[in-house]
């Protein structure tokens, strides 16, 4: 277990190292995704299983996919056939796929060498979380609801094309 | 967990922070000082697992699940502002943007 996590860690830091330094916003957007992966093999390996999910489903899946939006929408028309042509070369994919094979190397090793069980000290439960969720952090459970209503009503209202010359001062 | 030292997960929690800071003050592009600071949240939410599990509490957990949630809004929120920052200047370079006229 102390391998995996390891190596996990390696691969988030090494892929967090690459994503900073990239030019092309995709291609950093792919190493973020095997860092966010590589951070949910570490918290599995940590024994927080649902924690690791949720890292896979909102982080590597819905926020990555927001961000993947904003750079579809903000990348221009004209060379954009050109530089899918570009994107297409196997330089550009290989890095990740290599740190992502790392991962599932791992992930099997794990479901298959470890059994498919959780380290058996220290594990925390999805059913604990929930308890704690809704048990003594219920009211930061209800301001997180909140926060996120802001946050829809923000995007939306921010989202907005604003007419040339109707934009008065708010924005 | 016992077979991990919470330092080494602590120092890999550090490591990843300190990288994201390191995005935010270099890069000039706006997107990439979002994903620094995306990579930033996700390693403070890194360190509060790492200390729920060394305790075996649910806290750590919990405490993560509230950095994402708060991550989702702050992404929706921040590329909303890009794009409609780039609607207007046409750039992505946060240096263009140092005249808060509206």
């Amino acid at each position: 277990m102390n391998v995996v996590f390891y190596i996990a860690a390696a691969v988030a830091v090494t892929a967090t190292l690459l994503v900073i330094t990239r030019t092309n916003a995709v291609h950093a957007l792919l190493y973020l995704i095997v860092s966010l992966l590589s951070v949910a093999l570490v918290f599995y390996t940590l024994g927080a299983p649902f924690v690791a999910a949720l890292e896979v489903i909102v982080y590597a899946g819905a926020i990555m996919v927001l961000f993947l939006f904003a750079i579809m929408i903000l990348n221009l028309g004209q060379e954009a056939s050109e530089q899918e042509r570009r994107w297409l070369q196997p330089a550009i994919w290989r890095g990740p796929a290599i740190l992502a094979t790392v991962l599932a190397i791992e992930l099997v090793y794990l479901l298959v060498a470890a059994g498919g069980r959780l380290p058996s000290t220290g594990a925390v439960e999805p059913r604990q979380v929930g308890i704690a969720l809704f048990g003594p952090y219920l009211l930061a459970v209800e301001l997180a609801s909140m926060l996120l209503l802001a946050g829809l009503v923000g995007a939306y209202h921010l989202g907005r094309r604003v007419k040339p010359q109707a934009q008065g001062g708010e924005t | 967990m016992a077979s991990v030292p919470i330092d080494h997960g602590l120092i890999i929690a550090g490591i990843l922070f300190a990288l994201g800071l390191v995005g935010v003050l270099v890069r000039r592009n706006v997107l990439f000082m979002l994903l620094s600071i995306e990579i930033m949240l996700n390693a403070a939410g890194l360190a509060f697992v790492i200390a729920g599990a060394r305790w075996a509490q649910a806290d750590g957990q919990v405490m993560f699940l509230f950095i994402l949630t708060m991550a989702a809004a702050e992404v929706s929120v921040g590329l909303a502002l890009i794009l409609q920052i780039y609607h207007h200047t046409k750039t992505l370079d946060a240096d263009a943007f140092d005249e808060m006229r509206g």
